[in-house]
C-alpha cells in the first residue's frame, strides 16, 4: 500500500530502488559492448548482485515503515519522477530475483557462449533486460515511466519468442508484438487523459486527486483493457499459447512465470492505489467473470492438448484467470474497496504461480530434451528415465493445486476468507474448482509419465543434473511459500488462517487429486492409462458428453484466437468496463 | 469551435480509424500502418492537452511534449522490429499471414520446439 | 470563423482524408505512401499546436525514417497481397466499425470534458530551468526532470537493435546488416551522397546545439545524421559495419551508458541519481546529448538497415 500523502523526500534505503533497475540494465549495456563471448559471464556476475539488492530491499522495507521512496534527480513530483516501493513491490522483486537466477542456472548449458553464437548472445541480454524492466514496473511511481518500462518488457520478450527462427515462432512473435502494441497504445491514451485532468502522472499524487468523473473512468477503462491485453486475460489471449509454447523452455519459464505478472501488477496499482476503487464493484465483476471464464476455457483446452508445452501454456491461461478473482473479492457488498485479504491472496497466488509454473516449464524442457518430443501420449515410462524432471513437474503441480504449505494454499485460504467476509459465495465455487482443474492436468501428465513404457526409452541427450536441480528448487520454493512471514509485506488479516501442516492438508491433497482424476478421464480425448476398461464402459455416455463439451470449448477458443475476434473483444471489454464504471459511479 | 477542439476531434478520429484498420486488415504491414495511425492520434491527444496547458510564455506545456518525443521514438523502434519480424517471416514461410490456424502448432506429431 | 480556424479545419480535414486513404485503399504500397504524407501533415498540426520540438521529431522520425522503413517493406512485400479468404466479411467489418467508432467517441467526449482550467507544469518547468542552465524547457524535461524515462527509452532502442539482429540467420549473426548497395559512382545518388553529408552533419550538430535553448535536440539531430549515413550506404560509398564490431557496439551503448554513469555519479557524490551539480549541469547535459546524438544516429540507421545478412570473414 502506498503512503497516503506524497513523500517530499527520498527515504533511507531509497537508492536500492534505483539500483534494482540500473544494475540489470547496466548488465545489458555491458554485455552488448563486450560481445558474444562474455554475455553469459556478465549475466552471472549481475545475478548475485541483483539477488543481494533484492534481499537488501526486502530487509530495508519494514524499517522504512513499509515505504521506500526515491526522487530521481531530487526533483519532486509532479515535475520530477519518483520511485516507490511498498510491500507488494518488495514481494514481486524478491520473486523475480529468485526465478531469474534459477532459470539462468537452468539455461546455462543450453545457451553456452561462443564467438559467434546468435541465440546465447541474445538470450542473456534479453534475460537481463526483462529483469530490469520488471523491477522498473514494480518500483515505478509514474504512469509514463511505467509505460516505458512496459515497452522495455515487450521489446525484451518478443525476440525471445522467435529465438529459434522457425516460421511458427516468428508468426507468434509478430502476433504478440502487434497485440501488445495495441495494448500499450490504449494504456498511453488513458495516461494522456489523466495528465489532462489532473496535471500529474505520479501515482501517489493521482491517488489523492482522482475523482469519479467521466474522463477519469474512460481513462481507467482504456488503461485497464490495454494492460489486460498484455496480461492475456481471456478473451485477449490469442498470442499466449503459441508464444509460450514456441519459445525455448527457459524463455517460456520467464514468459509464463514472470512477464505476464508485470502488466498485472500495473492493473493492481491502478485499481488499488491510483484509483482506490473508483472503477467500482460492477467493473470488478467483469474482471472476475473474465477470470472465471479463463479458468474454464484454459483448463478444458489444456486437457485436450497433445503436446506438453501447449498444455502448460493453456494452464497458464487458466491461472491468469484465477489471479483476476481478487478484484471482485476486494470490494465489500456496499461496493467499497477493502484491499486486505483479497489483494494479499491475489499477489501471493501470482508469485506461487511464478515459481511453480517456471519450474514446470523447465521440467517440460528437460523432458523434451531427453525424449526429443513432448507428446503427452508418448510420455509413458519417462518417470523412470528422468525421475527428477517428473518429480519437479509433480511438485510444481501439487503446489499450484493449493496443497499446504504451498503459497497457492495460503492464497486460496485468503481469497476464500475474503469471499466469506464480503458475502460473495459464488466465487467460492471457482476458487475450489481452480484447484481441481489444475489437479486434472497434473494427474493426466503424471499418469502417462508413471505408466510402464510400451518400448524401452532411449534418451536422446542427457540433461545436465544442475538443470533439473534448478527447476526442483523453484518447485520446492512454491511448495513452501506458505511458511514465509508475509504479514510484514502483504495486508493479511489477523487470525483465521488454518494451520499449514494440520490434518486437513491431507484432504486438501486428496480431494483435488480425486476430482482431477475424474475430470482428466472425462475431458482428455487421448487414450490414457487412467481408466480401467470396466469403468470406461460404465461412464461412456458421460464421457462422450464431456468430450463434446470440450470440443465445443476448443472450437470457440479457435474462433476467439483469430485476430479480428480478439481485437474486437478488446474494444468490447473496454466499452463494457467504461460503461459499468460510469453506471456505478 | 477552437483550434484545440478541432485537432482534438481529429485525434479521436485518427484513433478510431487506426483501430478499425488494425482489426479488419489481414496483412501485418497494413496492421502496422494502422497502429502508427492509432499511435499518432494518441500522441496528438498529448499535444492538445499540452496546448491547453500553455502557460509561462510557452505555447505548449513542455512535459507532454517531452512524453510525445519519447513515445514517437518508441513507436519507431516498434515499427522497425515488427518490419524485421515480418520480412523474416516472409523469407522463412513465404507468406505473411497471421491466421492462427495456418501453421497450426502442436497438431503435427513431432512439431519441434523444446 | 477566423482565418486561422479555417486553416486548421482544412488541415484537420486533409489529415483525416489521408488517414482514411491509408486504411481504405486497396494496394498496400499506396497506403504506405498515404501514411508518409499523413505523417508530414501531422507535423504541421504539431506546428499549429506550438510544439515545434515534437513537429521536428514527427517529421524526422515519425514520418521520415518511419516512412522509409514502411515503404521499403511495402516494396519488398508487394507480391503478398492477401487472399480474399482472409479479408473479414461484412458483418465483422460492420462490428469493427461500430466498436472503433464507439471508442473514438468515448475519447472525443473525454477530450471535450477536459477541465477549462487546464492543469499545466509549464510554470514549474520554467521555475526550475535555472538548475540546468538550458532555456529549452522540453530538453530540460527530457534530460533533467524526467531523465529516467529518456535513459530507459535509450535502452528500448538498444533492445530493438538486439531484437532485429536476433532475427539474423546463425551464419550471418555478427555480419553486416542489410543488403550490399551498388550504385553508379558517377550517378545522381553518389553525387548527392558526396554533396549532402557534410551539410547534413553540420545541420545535425547544429540541431543538437541549438536544442539547449531552442527547439531541437539529440533525437532530431540524430535522425538527420542517420539519414546522411544511410544515403552514403545506399550510394555504395560505404558499407554497414559488421554487427560484431566492437567500435560500433560502443557507439550504440554510448548514449545510455554515459547517461547512467552520470546518474550514478549523482547517486554517489551528488544530490541524487540523475541529479546534476548546478555548476556543471549544462556541460554534463550537453555531453550526454552528444553521446546520445551518435547513439541515436547509429541506432536509427541500423534499425532501417535490418538484420545482419552477410557474414564477414573471420
Amino acid at each position: 500500500m502506498l503512503p497516503p500523502a506524497p513523500m517530499s523526500a527520498t527515504t533511507a534505503g531509497g537508492f536500492l530502488l534505483v539500483l534494482s533497475i540500473v544494475l540489470p540494465v547496466a548488465g545489458v549495456l555491458l554485455a552488448f559492448a563486450l560481445g558474444d563471448r562474455y554475455v553469459r559471464l556478465v549475466a552471472f556476475t549481475i545475478m548475485p548482485l541483483g539477488l543481494a539488492i533484492a534481499a537488501a530491499l526486502v530487509l530495508a522495507l519494514p524499517r522504512g515503515g513499509g515505504h521506500l521512496v526515491y526522487l530521481l534527480g531530487a526533483w519532486p513530483p509532479p515535475l520530477g519522477v519518483a520511485l516507490h516501493a511498498d510491500g507488494l513491490s518488495a514481494v514481486m522483486i524478491a520473486a523475480t530475483a529468485v526465478v531469474i537466477p534459477a532459470v539462468a542456472v537452468y539455461a546455462a548449458p543450453e545457451f553456452r557462449p561462443a564467438a559467434a553464437a546468435r541465440a546465447p548472445a541474445a538470450f542473456w541480454m534479453l534475460l537481463l533486460a526483462i529483469w530490469g524492466a520488471l523491477n522498473a514496473i514494480f518500483v515505478g511511481g509514474d504512469l509514463f515511466t511505467l509505460y516505458v518500462a512496459l515497452e522495455l518488457l515487450t521489446f525484451a520478450t518478443v525476440p525471445l519468442v522467435s529465438l529459434d527462427g522457425r516460421a511458427e515462432t516468428l508468426q507468434a512473435a509478430l502476433r504478440y508484438l502487434l497485440f501488445a502494441l495495441l495494448g500499450s497504445v490504449l494504456y498511453l491514451a488513458g495516461t494522456a487523459l489523466l495528465y489532462g485532468l489532473y496535471g500529474a502522472l505520479d501515482i501517489v499524487l493521482l491517488s489523492r486527486r482522482a475523482d469519479a468523473q467521466l474522463g477519469t473512468l474512460i481513462a481507467a477503462a482504456l488503461m485497464t483493457t490495454g494492460l489486460l491485453a498484455k496480461t492475456a486475460l481471456f478473451p485477449l489471449h490469442l498470442w499466449l499459447p503459441p508464444a509460450h509454447a514456441g519459445a525455448p523452455a527457459a524463455a517460456s519459464a520467464i514468459l509464463s512465470g514472470l512477464v505476464v505478472k508485470g502488466s498485472l501488477f500495473i492493473v493492481i496499482r491502478l485499481w488499488f492505489d491510483v484509483m482506490r476503487g473508483l472503477p467500482g464493484f460492477a467493473a470488478a465483476h467483469v474482471l472476475g467473470a473474465l477470470g472465471a471464464t479463463a479458468i474454464i476455457f484454459g483448463s478444458v483446452v489444456a486437457l485436450r492438448q497433445e503436446r506438453l508445452k501447449l498444455l502448460i501454456a493453456y494452464s497458464t491461461l487458466a491461472q491468469i484467470g484465477y489471479l483476476f478473482l481478487m478484484f471482485p473479492l476486494a470490494f465489500d457488498v456496499s461496493g467499497d474497496l477493502k484491499r486486505g485479504g483479497a489483494l494479499a491472496g491475489g499477489v501471493l497466488q501470482a508469485i506461487s504461480h511464478a515459481t511453480a509454473k517456471a519450474a514446470m516449464f523447465m521440467a517440460a524442457g528437460s523432458i523434451y530434451a531427453g525424449l526429443g518430443h513432448d507428446r503427452i501420449t508418448g510420455l509413458n515410462g519417462v518417470a523412470r528415465a528422468q525421475p527428477l524432471s517428473v518429480l519437479t513437474f509433480a511438485l510444481g503441480g501439487v503446489a499450484l493445486m493449493g496443497v499446504p504449505p504451498s503459497g497457492a494454499s495460503l492464497a486460496k485460504d485468503l481469497l476464500l476468507q475474503a469471499a466469506a467476509e464480503t458475502e460473495q459465495w459464488w466465487w467460492t465455487i471457482l476458487l475450489q474448482a481452480g484447484g481441481v482443474l489444475t489437479a486434472a492436468y497434473v494427474v493426466l501428465v503424471l499418469a502417462h509419465a508413471l505408466a510402464p513404457p510400451d518400448k524401452p526409452i532411449a534418451l536422446r541427450g542427457a540433461v545436465p543434473r544442475i538443470c533439473d536441480l534448478a527447476a526442483l528448487v523453484l518447485a520446492l520454493c512454491s511448495l513452501l511459500l506458505g511458511l514465509m512471514p508475509w504479514a510484514s509485506y502483504l495486508p493479511i488479516p489477523q487470525g483465521g488462517m488454518s494451520n499449514p501442516l494440520g490434518i486437513d492438508a491431507l484432504s486438501k491433497l486428496l480431494l483435488p487429486v480425486l476430482g482431477g482424476t475424474v475430470l482428466a478421464i472425462l475431458l482428455s480425448p487421448w487414450p490414457h492409462p487412467l481408466a480401467l476398461n470396466a469403468v470406461e464402459r460404465m461412464i461412456a455416455p458421460l464421457r462422450r458428453a464431456c468430450l463434446g463439451f470440450g470440443r465445443l470449448v476448443e472450437a470457440v477458443d479457435d474462433v476467439l484466437r483469430q485476430w479480428p475476434a480478439a481485437s474486437m473483444s478488446l474494444l468490447l471489454v473496454a466499452l463494457l468496463l467504461g460503461t459499468l464504471m460510469f453506471a456505478g459511479a | 469551435m477552437s483550434a484545440v477542439t478541432v485537432f482534438g476531434l481529429t485525434a479521436a478520429a485518427a484513433v478510431g480509424l487506426g483501430l478499425y484498420g488494425l482489426i479488419t486488415n489481414p496483412q501485418p504491414l497494413r496492421k502496422l500502418l494502422a497502429f502508427n495511425l492509432l499511435g499518432s492520434g494518441v500522441f496528438l491527444l498529448f499535444g492538445i492537452i499540452g496546448r491547453r496547458g500553455a502557460a509561462a510564455g510557452f505555447g505548449n506545456d513542455p512535459v507532454p511534449q517531452a512524453l510525445v518525443i519519447t513515445g514517437i521514438v518508441v513507436a519507431f523502434a516498434a515499427t522497425a522490429l515488427a518490419i524485421a519480424l515480418l520480412l523474416r517471416l516472409f523469407r522463412t514461410a513465404g507468406s505473411t499471414t497471421l491466421r492462427s490456424d495456418a501453421p497450426r502448432m502442436g497438431r503435427g506429431a513431432d512439431a519441434p520446439g523444446g | 470563423m477566423s482565418i486561422t480556424t479555417v486553416f486548421e479545419s482544412v488541415l484537420a480535414a486533409l489529415v483525416l482524408g489521408l488517414a482514411l486513404w491509408t486504411i481504405a485503399v486497396r494496394e498496400t504500397y499506396s497506403a504506405t505512401v498515404g501514411f508518409v504524407a499523413y505523417g508530414l501533415m501531422v507535423a504541421l498540426i504539431w506546428v499549429g499546436l506550438d510544439a515545434i520540438d515534437v513537429a521536428l521529431t514527427e517529421a524526422a522520425i515519425g514520418g521520415g525514417l518511419g516512412g522509409i522503413v514502411l515503404l521499403g517493406a511495402a516494396a519488398r512485400l508487394r507480391d503478398t497481397e492477401s487472399t480474399a479468404a482472409e479479408t473479414p466479411n461484412r458483418m465483422v467489418r460492420l462490428g469493427a466499425a461500430a466498436l472503433s467508432a464507439a471508442i473514438a467517441a468515448a475519447l472525443a467526449i473525454a477530450i471535450l470534458l477536459l477541465p477549462d482550467a487546464a492543469p499545466t507544469l509549464a510554470p514549474a518547468a520554467v521555475a526550475n530551468a535555472a538548475a540546468t542552465g538550458l532555456a529549452n524547457p522540453v530538453t530540460n524535461v527530457l534530460m533533467a526532470f524526467r531523465g529516467m524515462d529518456t535513459a530507459l527509452e535509450k535502452v528500448v532502442l538498444l533492445l530493438a537493435i538486439v531484437g532485429v539482429w536476433s532475427l539474423a540467420s546463425d551464419q550471418a549473426w555478427g555480419g553486416r546488416p542489410g543488403p550490399h548497395h551498388e550504385a553508379d559512382p558517377n550517378g545522381v545518388l553518389a553525387f548527392l551522397a558526396r554533396l549532402l553529408p557534410p551539410v547534413g552533419i553540420v545541420i545535425g550538430v547544429y540541431i543538437l546545439w541549438t536544442g539547449a535553448d531552442h527547439p531541437g535536440g539529440a533525437f532530431q539531430g540524430g535522425a538527420v545524421l542517420a539519414s546522411m549515413w544511410l544515403l552514403v550506404i545506399m550510394a555504395g560509398l560505404a558499407d554497414t559495419p559488421p554487427a560484431s564490431s566492437r567500435r560500433l557496439r560502443l557507439v550504440l551503448v554510448a548514449g545510455p551508458g554515459l547517461f547512467f554513469l552520470v546518474g550514478l555519479g549523482g547517486l554517489c557524490f551528488g544530490a541524487a541519481f540523475l541529479a546534476y551539480p548546478i555548476a556543471h549541469a549544462k556541460p554534463l547535459i550537453l555531453g550526454i546529448e552528444t553521446a546520445m546524438l551518435l547513439t541515436i544516429a547509429a541506432t536509427l540507421a541500423l534499425l532501417l538497415a535490418g538484420a545482419p545478412e552477410r557474414s564477414v570473414p573471420r
